[in-house]
């Protein structure tokens, strides 16, 4: 018996995975081969190797696999079992081809507890699922233990919310559960905003019913009959299957009135966001269930007193719910074994940005940037040097190369300026400008502020448009302490999270790269010659062979010169497009990007 | 006047209570592919909300278009992955290449180009899609290899 696993995470979709899956499946058929089961599956992580398939009971990975390869995949493979040595996984360095995914340094040097199921089970099929215990801690909970035991349990395991603030989960619990009312709500935060985070979407699109079991025993715990999965309707994958789960769970009787009779009742209802990053916070969140626009409002009172449509209510992010049935099924004692002293267990990233292995991952708290990026990331793309590594999205921070060696979990991201977040762990090179990743973070929260405080409105426009004028090279001397003032006041007087984080980004990058500020406000530089404003590009005569290929390309005709001859790019015409830089081909290399002004100074 | 047919039937899948306004928004977009100025009143009237309600709800949210979008979609992914990898110099050449800016139609409702957060294929940064057609690894040539595939479609 063997399985064939495709991946069909929304990344390796993206890359025409389910079309592998049918040819496939077409081939299969054709060649009478028994045995033999094609199964699709959620993300399995790698996503820079997609489209993957994974083939067990062997464990072999097929990596950047096209529908061309299906032919040879069958026909060597499975037909006369010979592997496809040109499809393993290859070491950068060396070369080496790895045939076994768990000899693939990106997988053995994690540890999945959330991840362990996301590209080895069908996410459609909820039999898959109970295959590998699912269910099981529901089982134990519902039949075996009493709701306090639960609460206990979660509690000493010290679990703390995965949403990005680390609120232990098990006293989240408690306060709900010793709220008075007579219905109570659970509702699974899924609103995941953050640019360049897929951490949530992806384990709902591959294990859909680790969330909804976690939230029978969330439930079960402080009494709530009624759950809402509040999703990114930007998600549709996440969407289709999660509905697709639910009802599997409904007709199995795992979700509606008294399950496994327990006399415990608990439904579940999807409710598709609209697209507003602040309803990631929790009471903008319910005034979004509730049919209004997204505003937060103050605490207290909390929303484990008075929460959704006014009653008790506890929001947990999609990681916290999955993690529930593992530490009820092995206990707290092993989940708090894994981590550091005030973070235990895992942490789960989107590992992303100019890294040479993009994907999901999971390490247990504590775990050191370098390690993230070095040993699974596998380093920076192209050869290219480190810069910065931004975690926790528009909310979190930059942190330079000094603090690679900052040991991940909540403390100690904290300590640098920077936060844990939700996941989102984006890796820059030294060819990308601070300055101009604060402002397009800054761009990112003005457009999302819902406009309900005065400094989180007017304050983060403010400071949008200081960053752009340095962007411009219009900046002032006094621009940083201003923008330093302005981060102040927006974070002592914002309501909620989105403002009161806000700034972090700038004043991460000040505190780490303020030298780059500086080059930008008082030379007119940008040392990593990003920003449009401050930058040429330029033809080096002594190089250029006169392809001719720039002056084809070019989008305004700015390029004059003769076939042979060298070519001139006119300034006057120039875009500052990139394209001359980009198809100028490799051997030649003879557009550069250089600093404004430079070839004047140079001729003075 | 919009179909009135058309929004009783999407308003059969409601109960009419106030808190489904934002799933009602949705499904009435679902229909007539924007919200068009006269569905607000009825949606108001169905929901028992204000029509100031209807209105700033549906203003609020990124989701809702109160004008018809282009035939074609195009959406150029502003996550940081991309924003790292070159996604503003994609944006503006697939402006170029239209002749629109971000968040406008063309004339003939066509095209509409819109840019979007994240749509998390970071690994395939930076990335656009046409008409939900993930197009990744884009370098600036690229973008006219793409685009003139929807005139086919």
């Amino acid at each position: 018996m063997r399985t064939l696993f495709v991946c069909q995470g929304t990344g390796c979709v993206s890359s025409k995975s389910p079309e592998i899956q049918v040819a496939l499946e077409k081939l299969i058929e054709e060649a009478n081969l028994e045995d033999i089961k094609v199964k699709l599956t959620g993300c399995h992580g790698f996503c820079q190797q997609g489209p993957i398939i994974i083939i067990e009971p062997e464990g072999i990975f097929y990596g950047l696999v096209g529908v061309d390869d299906v032919a040879e995949i069958v026909e060597s493979h499975l037909i006369n079992g010979k592997q496809v040595e040109r499809l393993f996984y290859k070491e950068p360095v060396t070369g080496k081809a790895i045939p076994k995914y768990e000899d693939i340094p990106f997988y053995s040097k994690q540890e999945r507890i959330v991840l362990k199921n996301c590209g080895t089970i069908n996410s459609e099929d909820i039999e898959d699922y109970i295959e590998v215990d699912g269910y099981k801690a529901m089982e134990k909970a519902l039949e075996d233990m009493i709701p306090d035991e639960v609460i206990e349990e979660v509690k000493a395991s010290g679990l703390r919310g995965r949403g990005g603030a680390g609120f232990p989960t098990g006293l989240k619990w408690q306060f709900c559960r010793d709220a008075k009312g007579d219905q109570k709500y659970l509702i699974c935060n899924a609103d995941e905003g953050d640019p360049g985070a897929f951490m949530d979407r992806s384990i709902l699109e591959a294990t859909p019913h680790s969330v909804i079991e976690g939230m029978v025993i969330a439930g079960y715990a402080f009494g709530a009959t009624k759950g809402y999965i509040y999703v990114r309707a930007e998600y549709p994958l996440a969407i289709k299957r999660l509905k697709i789960a639910i009802d599997q769970a409904r007709e199995r009787g795992y979700l509606g009135e008294n399950i496994l009779d327990s006399g415990h009742d608990f439904d579940l209802i999807l409710f598709e966001g609209a697209g507003a990053f602040v309803c990631g916070e929790e009471t903008a969140l319910m005034a979004s269930i509730e049919g209004k626009r997204g505003m937060p409002r103050p605490r207290p009172p909390y929303p484990a007193v008075s929460g959704l449509f006014g009653k008790p209510t506890t929001i947990n992010n999609v990681k916290s719910l999955s993690l529930i049935s593992p530490i009820i099924l092995k206990g707290a004692e092993w989940f708090a074994s894994i981590g550091t002293e005030k973070s235990k267990g895992t942490a789960v990233f989107a590992l992303t940005g100019n890294i040479s292995n993009s994907g999901l991952i999971e390490v247990p708290m504590g775990t050191t940037l370098r390690e993230i990026i070095y040993g699974i990331g596998g380093g920076i793309l192209d050869g290219k040097q480190f810069k910065a590594v931004q975690s926790g999205g528009p909310s979190g921070g930059c942190l330079p190369a000094s603090h690679l060696d900052t040991p991940v979990d909540y403390e100690n991201m904290a300590a640098v300026g920077s936060i844990m977040g939700s996941g989102g762990m984006v890796v820059m090179d030294e060819d990308t400008c601070m300055v101009d990743v604060a402002r397009y973070f800054l761009d990112f929260t003005q457009k999302e502020s819902c406009g309900e405080c005065g400094p989180c409105r007017l304050g983060t426009k403010q400071m949008l448009d200081i960053l752009t004028d340095i962007t411009e090279g219009k900046g002032k001397p006094t621009d940083i302490d201003l923008l330093l003032e302005l981060s102040d006041a927006i974070k002592t007087g914002s309501l909620c999270a989105l403002g009161q984080t806000a700034p972090n980004p700038v004043l991460t990058t000040i505190r780490y790269f303020r030298e780059e500020y500086e080059a930008h406000i008082k030379e007119g530089r940008c040392p990593a010659l990003v920003c449009k404003e401050l930058i040429d590009y330029k033809i080096d005569a002594e190089k250029c062979v006169g392809c001719h290929l720039c002056f084809n390309n070019c989008p305004v005709d700015a390029i004059t010169g003769d076939v042979r001859g060298p070519h001139v790019i006119e300034m006057e015409k120039c875009i500052k497009c990139g394209m001359c830089l980009e198809v100028c081909p490799e051997n030649f290399s003879a557009v550069d990007k250089i600093s404004k002004g430079i070839e004047q100074e140079a001729a003075q | 006047m919009c179909e009135d047919r058309k929004l009783i039937d999407v308003f059969s899948n409601f109960k009419g209570e106030k808190g489904e306004l934002i799933p009602v928004l949705q499904a009435v977009q679902d229909e007539f592919g924007y919200l068009p100025n006269d569905t607000m009143a009825k949606i108001a009237k169905f929901t028992g909300a204000s029509e100031s309600n209807v209105f700033g709800v549906a203003s609020f949210y990124a989701q809702f278009r109160l004008t018809p979008t282009g035939k074609n979609k195009i959406n150029v992914c502003r996550g940081t992955a991309c924003h790292v990898r070159g996604a503003p110099q994609i944006l503006e050449e697939v402006e170029r290449h239209l002749g629109i800016k971000e968040g406008d139609s063309t004339p003939d409702l066509e095209y509409s180009l819109e840019t979007v957060a994240c749509i998390g294929c970071c690994a395939l940064a930076p990335v656009i899609t046409i008409n939900d057609e993930v197009f990744g690894k884009l370098s600036l040539k690229d973008v006219a290899k793409v685009l003139p595939k929807m005139e086919a479609a």
